[in-house]
């Protein structure tokens, strides 16, 4: 393997080199939050108890799964998931 | 240089195979290992020169770029690892005084020149220098994962304009570099919206991403520089509801020495020169002025030409008068002019045979730009086709002609055009009534005619401007020369 690749920044350099993440929402009312179980063992489990707070919390929620655990989510999966949600709970296990 | 398998008291040529000096000398390099020490660094063969012990094979070129090499062979000898005299080429008298007896070379002619170095070739010594050297780059450098996509980084950063970029690698940027004399800290101006200050080297790593070859880089610049003329008002332009976006136009003999397409699709796609330039000011905008389709560029529809709009005016009728000589640039020098221009549309006229037909059927066409009721709603671009100029050519109709009678033709009684006027609400206001107005501004600026496109077509294109224009004072096409 050559070394790690190195590009040039055509910007003004007025952002960090380091992306920034994207700001929380400042609410989730009227969100829909999917959870997607990566299938990890008993991540089935995590994922049950973060949808009975949400529920509390009078949050909607959907449930989604990868297929397998070995391999990133099918783009599929990916779209629907952005399609019908406003956040995403990605939840390993173990 | 801690090379340690070049002899720290000895002799050290650097050869190639390719070079007819070089196997010239073989047997002198044979002669002078018997002498010893000596290390041959070849630079295309492994294999040569044969009788030597120590070849040092140069595949790569590190070797010859760290000995800073220019030309094949060099012999350079070395004392306590340092390097103290070296000569170029074959010499006898400079062989023997370096090397001794042993570079004698009996039988060989005194002298012969050498070859150039595969490592000052060109686009070679821009890679050693990006892998070995100092590329003296003031952009930060972003790393990209080992198993990343340069290219998906780039879109991943938003760099793009929603076509993939070639990445901005620093042996891509050099060899940019390499197309103009400028240097490459020197401020080439400040660049809306965020009027970032923005360098050659920002130019260049724009222009790289934008596809561009680095004899282009010299255009590119100019076309920044007549963007950035506050008469020009690319803010305005970029923030602007409206279509418009920058329209680049190059005259004289740069767009030839670039191979710029004026002919056949001259307004379409197809050509690198034509497509890339227009692309790195539009790239430039973008990330260098932070100029984003739905932040700052507020377009409502916006149009094609924003990811890349330019083309080189048809001058191979003597008779013509180029656009940038009408706009004051002397004959035989390179220029570019901007505009701020919409989407094309395409004018058909297959009947009009004599130029006073045609002036007349054009001006119908023209005053469907912005809106047919409208005469504030910007200036227009008139490309002429070879078979619509011929009309005017054969007529004995010249560029000052054309651009006089255009004027008189695009004169429309105000009464028609008022609000309300033929039972359409848009127009001008009530005080034009009795009024005999123009549609444009007074020529040259009212329709800046430019003469492109391919040899068969009854065909011309109109180009709307940008409402921004109505203000002569405040808002203008701009032409500059292009400094070489």
């Amino acid at each position: 393997m050559n070394s790690q690749p190195k590009l040039r920044d055509p910007t003004a350099e007025s952002s960090p080199v380091r992306r920034a993440r994207l700001t929380p929402p400042p609410s989730l009312d009227g969100k829909t939050v999917a959870l997607m179980d990566i299938g990890k063992s008993r991540g089935a489990e995590f994922i049950d108890r973060l949808e009975g707070h949400f529920k509390k919390a009078g949050v909607a929620t959907r449930r989604y799964a990868k297929p397998t655990n070995t391999k990133v989510a099918p783009t599929a999966l990916m779209q629907q998931i952005a399609a019908e949600n406003q956040l995403a709970v990605i939840a390993l296990s173990d | 240089m801690p090379d340690t398998l070049l002899p720290r008291d000895g002799l050290v040529i650097v050869a190639k195979r390719d070079c007819p000096t070089c196997v010239l000398v073989e047997p002198v390099m044979q002669s002078l290992d018997r002498a010893g020490p000596l290390a041959v660094v070849s630079q295309d063969d492994p294999t040569f020169p044969s009788g030597v012990r120590s070849v040092l094979y140069d595949d790569e070129l590190e070797r010859s770029f760290r000995l800073n090499i220019e030309a094949v062979p060099t012999l350079i000898r070395f004392k306590d690892g340092r390097e103290v005299e070296r000569t170029v080429g074959w010499e006898r008298n400079e062989w023997m005084r370096l090397a001794g007896d042993a570079a004698e070379g009996k039988g060989l002619p005194a002298w012969q020149p050498g070859c150039g170095s595969k490592s000052v070739e060109p686009g070679v010594h821009e890679a050693l220098i990006a892998r070995y050297g100092d590329p003296g780059l003031k952009s930060r450098e972003i790393a990209v994962g080992n198993w990343d996509d340069p290219m998906e980084a780039c879109f991943e950063r938003g760099w793009t304009d929603g076509l993939p970029v070639v990445p901005p690698t620093d042996e891509r940027i050099l060899r940019m570099l390499g197309g103009t004399e400028r240097k490459p800290d020197e401020v080439v101006g400040l660049i809306p919206p965020n009027l970032a200050p923005c360098t050659v080297e920002k130019v260049a790593i724009n222009a790289v991403m934008a596809g561009c070859k680095p004899e282009y880089l010299p255009v590119v610049l100019g076309v920044l520089e007549a963007a950035l003329d506050p008469l020009f008002v690319m803010h305005g332009l970029l923030c602007t509801t409206h279509f418009s976006g920058p329209l680049v136009i190059i005259n004289g003999p740069a767009a030839k020495a670039i191979g710029m397409n004026s002919g056949v699709n001259a307004l379409g796609q197809g050509n690198r020169a034509n497509a890339t330039i227009g692309r790195t000011l539009q790239l430039i905008v973008r990330n260098v002025g932070g100029g984003l389709p739905g932040a700052i560029d507020r377009a409502t529809l916006g149009n094609p030409g924003k990811y890349t709009f330019c083309f080189a005016e048809d001058e191979s009728d003597p008779d013509w008068e180029p656009l940038s000589v009408r706009r004051g640039i002397a004959p035989g020098k390179s220029a570019v002019t901007l505009f701020h221009g919409e989407g094309v549309h395409g004018f058909i006229d297959q009947k009009s045979r004599t130029p006073e037909e045609l002036v007349r059927s054009l001006a119908m066409g023209l005053f469907g730009v912005g809106h047919p009721k409208l005469c504030d709603a910007g200036n227009a671009v008139l490309v002429l086709t070879p078979e619509h100029y011929k009309i005017f050519k054969d007529g004995g109709w010249n560029r000052r002609r054309i651009e006089d009678e255009l004027f008189q033709a695009l004169k429309r009684p105000g009464r028609d055009l008022v609000w309300g006027a033929q039972n359409v609400a848009e127009g001008l206001p009530p005080k034009y009534a009795d009024q005999v107005v123009d549609k444009f501004q007074p020529m040259p600026d009212g329709v800046l005619i430019v003469r492109a496109g391919g040899e068969a077509g009854l065909f011309s294109a109109i180009i709307g401007g940008w409402p921004g224009q109505r203000v002569r004072e405040e808002c203008q096409s701009i032409t500059r020369e292009i400094r070489p």
